[in-house]
């Protein structure tokens, strides 16, 4: 029996001890949910990574970029080690960070305990970046887009009465509906009925029914495409007439494919325009992905992509590999042309404008972007 | 005290030593992801001999621990949460009374564990008390349920747990020392556990339940008992957990939760501690090595893609194959004992004094 | 509060719903009646049945009825594979060695199938069947709510004329009831076993189809709480017992409906009143609504 253990703790000392030769690369971890929950999102942030790297090249400062991708199955305990073990074995200078908000809270204080910088593209939660120095993102805030769809809803729908249906178990839902809620009740709008849903539910037929019963004039949905366009489609088939606002997270064609006609008409807030680039960088990413997988392009890539160009233009910026001066550029970023515009980043978050689009005629249109005074 | 006892009580005060020495060389030598795999092992080795004191020495199929450890995680998440978080994290609604008036100091680490664990445990008592009395699969059934309730309400209470937002900020107070001395601490109480006569009273029960009650053994109240000893320690393990990562919500403790556990124990025997113990450490390593098998791989000029998942579908197929082929597992019912090591010592003396 | 429109819809759905956990309980008490075994690998072909069906419609431009029948065959067949690999050998073993390896394989299917297909929901096709609305005393129901209970109503009674009037279910609820002196009597209980493990699995997968139609999305890890629903469902209406299986299925469809419908705040609770009805059904009448008392015999 000891023997047997003896064997496994030296197999096991064997896979760590060979380590990394050295290289004259410049190694940044990609610590990103590609399986498990939400191994969707993480997939698609890795695509766009890759495909932004098509065009931009993978050098920089004249040595190779050298992506280490280690997979956090969608859990925070598997984030933490992923985290540590990209710092410590693989020696990242920087990490681009798991895409969702509880995951990058597990990795936020290792990373600025070993001072490395860490950029999300997608998690959305305010207390990510909350009190950091190494946090960043590549998206905007929870809030603010939130209350740019209030503003919208009461000044471009003119909408008086809302209700609210959002997913209990998602953080990100939770903070949009309560920012929503917010911002449209001071502007003078009245939220009529607020209701739950959870995550992987498929009937919504009974909170529906409460909903329509109280006549608002928009329904917020603040979920991810999945639940949205299941709800669209009973929201109508129960004979709901008002308009459906949404967020960021519908941006994907799978909307299409399970809403199909019930989602027409639906609007959302969004990070871009998947349709028509704001640049020339942007443009190309929409182009090469189009052309690679015969679809628009999603959000999570395009975003994924901002986090990876964010780095590269503050390495490069830094004129070193040392992580502490690449932080200090990535929060210098100002004005940078990234895939979904231009972006400037203070305290670690993104500042961008929001995009409204409706779907109509089963594709995506831009309508304007909203800022919030 | 027997002069086996006395002589065992040493030998164990010498690897307690031996361990406090080993984990002063760590913190100083070893990096901080190897350190954290150590954490994380000790904090299975906890979790999993606990689940195997229920499902492998009283052999009742609990598949409930996974609520446990969340009791006991959000307990001491709660209590030792910093003021200034506690304002920060609640910001939809605010905590509710009577956490949002005080908040532990580090030096009641221990105190704040010691309730996570109790919390725990009595729930477990809760829990217990009805649903013991079903027979084996009734009685999975029922704790995985009542494992699930626990985290329905983990993500709708918000007032307590913030629901699905989570807490964060957890200060990091765990590290090798405490998660080393739990592991110690927990190993050596429950092998003391199962070697006494309440331990043999639990194995009978396993073996043949109506035979045991006819001995004049008490079915319930040793079925509850270790039912909630399990639960404190399992609590301990949670709260441990929530420590290490700093933060917490209801998607730590899913029912993944419980079946790593269970893979532990079956790995290691059902009904060896030694073999939870050994398996745990192994498991916390494995999740890390076994990311080679995900990895892409270049061999020569062709590149094998990295194909992300496989490791549960190899964890899965490991379980069934262990249970059709070899339900032992790795020990069995096997324990390791002073008296082994000892013998087997012997054994190489004698061997090397014939040659 | 409510009108009559708003609660005959909720009823309807409640129905639909129903229908389908029905279905799907069968399975459940199939496997448990004749083995003693909760087979959760149950849940994942449903979840199979609906993959059938869309790579055959998709891919291989399958008419509607040809890819569900196909299904069905095809679902079957992994049911029975699952018995023969990985619960035969364990047929003498004690019950939580069985349980370990259904949840083995109920992961591994799991697993497998998000390496192979992906986590990404995809769109689920309905046939033009179901896309109608249709208006029934004033209320308006879609054709999917109106039609998958019947489907699955007409296949309950093919189920039941199976079970109760073909010698093949008459075997198998001889094996159920004691499977030696079954043997003794020259039936080949292997073969039974096999049998109502194919009839549970193509069961599960028309039911994951119909669910599909009524919820078209569909992804690796849909049948998890299907399947505890209808697993309590298969409890509350007597374990073992197929006509039980049944009304549990509707119980459980409609509490749910209802109960949100009534208590719309207590949403988020939904699954926790499932467990806790299928607890207190453990504790306080195990053998359910239509079963019989089991003693243990000493």
């Amino acid at each position: 029996m000891k023997k047997l253990v003896a064997y496994f703790v030296v197999v096991v000392l064997i896979l760590f001890a060979g380590c990394v030769w050295a290289q004259d690369t410049i190694r940044i971890g990609a610590n990103l949910e590609m399986t498990g929950a939400v191994a969707a999102y993480g997939q698609m942030i890795w695509e766009g990574i890759n495909l932004v790297r098509e065009i931009v090249g993978d050098e920089v400062l004249g040595k190779k970029v050298e992506l280490v991708l280690v997979d956090n199955k969608s859990d925070k305990v598997e984030s933490a080690n992923a985290a540590t073990r990209l710092i410590d074995k693989d020696k990242v200078v920087a990490m681009i960070g798991p895409a969702i908000s509880g995951s990058m809270l597990a990795v936020g204080p290792i990373c600025e305990e070993k001072q490395v910088p860490v950029i999300s593209a997608t998690a959305t939660n305010p207390l990510v970046t909350q009190g950091k120095k190494f946090v960043f993102r590549a998206c905007f805030l929870d809030p603010y887009q939130a209350a740019a769809a209030a503003v919208f809803a009461r000044n471009d729908l003119k909408a008086e009465t809302a209700a609210i249906l959002s997913d209990i178990a998602q953080d990100y839902c939770v903070a949009l509906g309560n920012f929503f809620k917010e911002e449209f009740e001071k502007r003078g709008g009245k939220i009529v009925v607020e209701q739950n849903c959870k995550t992987g539910d498929q009937d919504f037929s009974a909170q529906l029914t409460t909903i329509i019963n109280a006549n608002p004039d928009i329904l917020y949905v603040p979920n991810y495409y999945t639940e949205i366009a299941l709800i669209s489609r009973q929201a109508r088939d129960l004979g709901f007439e008002g308009i459906i606002l949404s967020a960021d997270g519908a941006d994907a064609p799978e909307l299409f494919e399970v809403g199909g006609d019930a989602v027409e008409g639906l609007y959302h807030t969004a990070i871009w325009d998947a349709t028509k680039g704001l640049n020339e960088v942007g443009q190309k990413y929409i182009d090469l992905y189009k052309e690679k997988y015969g679809k628009d392009p999603n959000m999570f890539g395009a975003l994924g992509a901002d986090a990876y160009l964010i780095l590269i233009d503050a390495i490069k910026r830094a004129g070193s590999t040392d992580p502490v001066a690449i932080r200090d550029a990535m929060e210098d970023t100002a004005d940078l042309d990234v895939v979904t515009g231009k972006v400037t980043i203070e305290n670690g978050d993104a500042l961008k404008p929001v995009v409204v689009r409706k779907v109509e005629g089963g594709k995506f249109n831009f309508v304007k972007t909203v800022a919030v005074e | 005290m027997s002069g086996a006892e006395k002589r065992d009580l040493l030998l164990t005060g010498l690897l307690l030593c031996l361990l406090m020495l080993g984990v002063w060389w760590a913190q100083t030598h070893l990096n901080a992801y190897l350190i954290r795999i150590f954490n994380t092992a000790c904090i299975y080795v906890v979790a999993a001999t606990a689940y195997n004191l229920v499902n492998g020495i009283t052999g009742q199929f609990s598949l409930g621990p996974n609520g446990f450890m969340a009791i006991g995680g959000y307990t001491v998440a709660l209590l030792m949460l910093p003021m200034t978080q506690k304002q920060e994290v609640y910001f939809l609604q605010p905590l509710m009374w009577p956490f949002n008036a005080f908040s532990f100091p580090p030096s009641l680490f221990l105190l704040a564990l010691l309730l996570g664990g109790l919390l725990a445990a009595l729930v477990a008592i809760l829990i217990g008390v009805p649903t013991l009395r079903l027979r084996g699969d009734y009685l999975a059934i029922a704790t995985f349920g009542f494992g699930e309730i626990i985290i329905v309400l983990a993500n709708n209470f918000i007032p307590l747990t913030n629901g699905a937002l989570g807490i964060k900020g957890i200060p990091e107070y765990t590290n090798l020392w405490w998660t080393v001395g739990w592991a110690f601490w927990t190993v050596f109480v429950l092998k003391n556990l199962v070697n006494s006569s309440f331990g043999r009273a639990l194995k009978a029960i396993r073996e043949d339940e109506v035979a045991a009650e006819a001995m004049g053994i008490n079915l319930f109240r040793h079925k509850l008992l270790a039912f909630a000893l399990s639960g404190f320690f399992a609590g301990v393990a949670g709260g441990l957990f929530v420590t290490l990562i700093s933060t917490v919500s209801p998607t730590l403790f899913t029912f993944t939760m419980t079946f790593n556990l269970l893979i532990i124990i079956v790995l290691g025997g059902l009904g060896s501690l030694t073999g939870s113990t050994i398996t745990a450490v192994l498991f916390a390593f494995l999740q890390e090595g076994l990311r080679e098998v995900e990895a892409p791989h270049t061999i020569g000029s062709w590149t094998f893609p990295g194909i992300p998942g496989m490791r549960m579908v190899v964890f899965s197929v490991i379980l069934v194959i262990l249970m059709i082929f070899y339900r032992r597992g790795l020990f069995g019912r096997w324990e390791l004992s002073w008296q082994e090591v000892l013998n087997l010592l012997h054994r190489g003396k004698k061997t090397h004094g014939k040659s | 509060m409510m009108n009559w429109t708003t609660f005959f819809q909720q009823l309807m759905n409640g129905i639909s719903v129903g229908s389908l956990y029905a279905l799907l309980a069968i399975g459940y008490t199939l496997v448990y009646g004749i083995l003693g075994l909760i087979n959760f690998a149950h849940s994942d072909v449903f979840m199979l049945g609906t993959y059938f069906a869309f790579f055959l419609i998709g891919v291989f431009m399958l008419p509607w009825w040809l890819s569900v029948i196909i299904g069905m065959g095809l679902c079957a067949l992994v049911g029975m594979t699952i018995e023969r690999v990985a619960y035969r050998p364990l047929r003498n073993a004690p019950r939580i060695s069985a349980l370990i390896t259904a949840v083995g394989v109920s992961f591994f299917i799991e697993n497998l199938g998000l390496v192979t297909v992906g986590a990404r929901p995809k769109g689920f096709p309905r046939p033009e069947l179901m896309k109608n609305v249709y208006f029934i005393a004033g209320a308006r129901i879609q054709g999917v709510t109106f039609w998958v209970p019947l489907f699955s109503i007409a296949i309950l009674l093919v189920l039941f004329y199976l079970v109760y009037r073909t010698k093949m279910g008459m075997a198998m609820r001889a094996v159920s009831k004691d499977m030696e002196t079954t043997r003794l009597m020259g039936v080949n209980v292997d073969r039974i076993i096999l049998y109502t493990f194919a009839l549970g699995s193509a069961l599960a997968g028309i039911g994951g189809v119909l669910w599909a139609c009524k919820y078209p999305q569909i992804n690796p890890l849909m049948g998890t709480f299907p399947g505890w629903k209808a697993f309590t469902a298969a409890v509350v209406g007597g374990i073992g017992n197929v006509v039980g299986a049944m009304i549990g299925g509707f119980i459980i469809g409609l509490a749910e409906i209802m109960i949100v419908a009534f208590f719309p705040n207590l949403t988020g609770y939904r699954d926790a009143f499932v467990f806790a009805l299928l607890i207190v059904f453990l504790l306080v009448k195990p053998s359910g609504v239509m079963g019989e008392t089991l003693k243990e015999k000493v």
